[in-house]
């Protein structure tokens, strides 16, 4: 009798620690485009993968908040629509800017646009090596690469 | 090339290859969850029957294996038709379901015992609310498939909110032969033998109005009047919705003297609003106009200070009619459980009133005790979690707005219904979603709980972009001269 009890809401907690076992997994599945969890993603992926840049994150402007896999693929910005980040951003060319991966690093280089490309303070004229966490700034949007 | 893709729907189109191989549906997940949850069930189920001293049999196992079935059906079509919905939402409706169906049962048992021998007529409640789980889950197949995508649903969203407020004040102008007063609220409809409660559906109605409602007229909320104080105050005439939900809400409470939906819906517009436009200044109005609405409330109306009454001291008013009896029997009900609870179909449940609908958390509380009743108060925090956590993943803001609504209405009834019976706020008297005895709130919300899958299927499908796929290019000077369109 007491037992049965007990075993009944020793089973109800199992059902629980299950669905949270899901969520647990889930946090961490591939989806394109990711709502900022701030706290949650960095410590996991920092452990795997140490200082690889693995996502680029726009944490300023109308997109804040965006995140992009980076898969080795380069990624163009500006206007355009094919672009792989379109910024809707009054200061941003049709074709602004691109970010490319050479050997194991990310390079930004400016696509010639009408107000420039920013690698933290230095105005980019020719591809510049990103590191991890340093600003790049895109008329009012601001992107920055992390692990 | 598709349609210009904007703002946030653009990064996603590079990469859909990427994602392809890496966005598992998850509805294998599902599916054993469900079986997990079956077996509570029946597990439940068997300890009732054993602690009730009735005949185990394998009886039990059959009807645990029908109650997998009704819900492998709604499985089988959630894979068919939202395969990438939230595997979590399913298997958590299903246990608090089950979970219900178990308590009415169980109550049902010790009704008919007294029923027995006070030579009254046996009313069993638990045939007609598995028929409503069938319809109700017959229902959830009809509107995943109707509704395809849940944007569709802002084309008919003025059509919703009007059928919605409709449905909400016709119990108050039918003449009482067709909607009479029960338990002093008068928000029923007989149709023949059924009675049906409009106003359950029209809360997810409305909530899809407000939701395409407010989509629409975002930018009018975010305009700025006066600065007072370094607040930011909004327009007077900006305060239309807020004000026309304060007014229905008010009107639900005079009219059909119904303090539950009048929260409620009140409540869940508030939460709406500052999640579309993410100024706390409409809460601080909002609450302001609450505390108005309900000090005016009290003073008026008898049936508002009664139950403001017995919540203060439940035992005060004890013996009276009307008093507080209800919620002391409750307090006992749950004082009696404990934190461990006296075991499924070992304690006495059947001496609240009502114990099967309204009050049916005091009777899980008094047999799975604290530990049962916590463990179902989370399972509702997940249900409501995988929710909002597709709201916030949803690329378009209507179902942004939608599934964050959803699941805070599902969280705001138990907030309301758990809170009365525990004596935290007045007792108001809805359902527990899911876990209460009534076919109009578990039909709609099982709708709710449709709409919240396809949200979460729309917002956990991997893109297909509306650029195609890059294919392995031929070397340069292999390849075939061909004709390339312009992107425009």
């Amino acid at each position: 009798m007491q037992l049965t009890r007990a075993g009944f809401l020793a089973l109800l907690w199992l059902f629980v620690l299950a669905a949270l076992r899901v969520v647990r997994s889930d946090l961490y599945a591939a989806s394109g485009l990711r709502v900022a969890m701030p706290g949650f993603r960095r410590s996991a992926a920092g452990k795997v993968r140490g200082k690889v840049p693995r996502q680029l994150v726009v944490t300023h402007g109308a997109l804040a908040g965006t995140r992009i896999t980076l898969d080795g693929r380069p990624i163009l910005m500006g206007r355009a629509d094919d672009s792989t980040l379109v910024l809707d951003d009054d200061y941003a060319s049709t074709r602004h800017a691109r970010l490319s991966l050479r050997g194991t690093d990310w390079y930004v280089e400016d696509l010639g646009s009408t107000n420039g490309t920013y690698l933290d303070r230095a105005k980019v004229t020719q591809p510049l090596r990103v590191p991890l966490g340093v600003p790049i700034r895109i008329g009012k949007t601001v992107i920055e690469l992390r692990s | 090339m598709g349609s210009p893709v904007q703002g946030a729907v653009g990064p996603v189109a590079g990469q859909s290859a990427g994602v392809d191989k890496a966005a598992p549906t998850r509805r294998g997940t599902e599916l054993l969850l469900l079986g997990f949850a079956a077996f509570v069930v029946t597990i439940a189920l068997m300890l009732v029957e054993a602690n009730q001293e009735q005949q185990l049999s394998l009886r039990i196992v059959w009807y645990g294996l029908a109650f997998l079935g009704l819900f492998g059906v709604a499985h089988v079509a959630v894979r068919r038709f939202a395969p990438y919905a939230d595997p979590l939402i399913l298997p958590c409706v299903a246990l608090l379901n089950g979970l219900g169906l178990v308590m009415i049962y169980r109550i049902d048992l010790a009704m008919t015992e007294k029923a027995i021998r006070l030579g009254r007529e046996i009313n069993n409640d638990v045939p007609k609310q598995i028929l409503w789980t069938t319809v109700a889950l017959a229902l959830f197949l009809g509107v995943l498939i109707v509704i395809k995508d849940h944007r569709m649903l802002t084309r008919y969203s003025y059509t919703f909110g009007l059928v919605g407020l409709v449905l909400l004040a016709l119990p108050a102008f039918l003449p009482s032969v067709i909607a009479p007063t029960i338990n002093g609220a008068k928000i029923w409809l007989k149709l023949g033998p059924f009675s049906v409660q409009p106003g359950e559906f029209s809360k997810v109605l409305l909530l899809v109005f407000f939701a395409g409602f407010l989509v629409s007229k975002r930018d009018l909320f975010m305009a700025a009047g006066r600065r007072v104080l370094g607040v930011d105050l909004p327009r007077a005439r900006d305060l239309g919705p807020v004000v026309f939900a304060w007014a229905v809400s008010l009107g639900v409470l005079v009219f059909q003297k119904d303090l539950g939906t009048s929260l409620l819906f009140y409540g869940t517009i508030l939460v709406m609003l500052y999640v579309a436009t993410e100024r706390a200044v409409w809460v601080a109005v909002g609450l302001l106009l609450f505390v108005g609405g309900a000090i005016v409330a009290y003073n008026l109306f008898t049936h508002v200070q009664q139950r403001v009454a017995n919540w203060v001291d439940p035992l005060a008013t004890y013996a009276d009619a009307g008093g507080g009896y209800q919620i002391a029997q409750a307090l006992f009900g749950l004082g009696t459980g404990g934190v461990g609870g006296t075991g499924l179909g070992a304690g006495r449940p059947d001496l609240v009133p009502l114990a099967n609908t309204d009050f049916i958390t005091a009777a899980i509380g008094e047999e799975l005790g604290f530990i049962g009743m916590a463990a179902l108060l989370l399972v509702y925090t997940v249900l409501a979690l995988r929710g909002m956590r597709s709201a916030l993943a949803v690329r378009d803001t209507f179902g942004k707005l939608l599934g964050g609504g959803l699941s805070f209405l599902l969280v705001m009834q138990v907030f309301v219904v758990v809170g009365g019976v525990t004596k935290l706020i007045p007792m108001t008297g809805i359902t527990a979603p899911f876990l209460s005895y009534g076919g109009s709130s578990l039909l709609a919300n099982y709708v709710l709980v449709a709409v919240l899958l396809r949200i979460s299927d729309a917002a956990r499908r991997p893109q297909t972009g509306s650029r195609p796929r890059p294919v392995p290019q031929a070397p340069i000077a292999e390849a075939h001269t061909v004709m390339v369109e312009r992107p425009t």
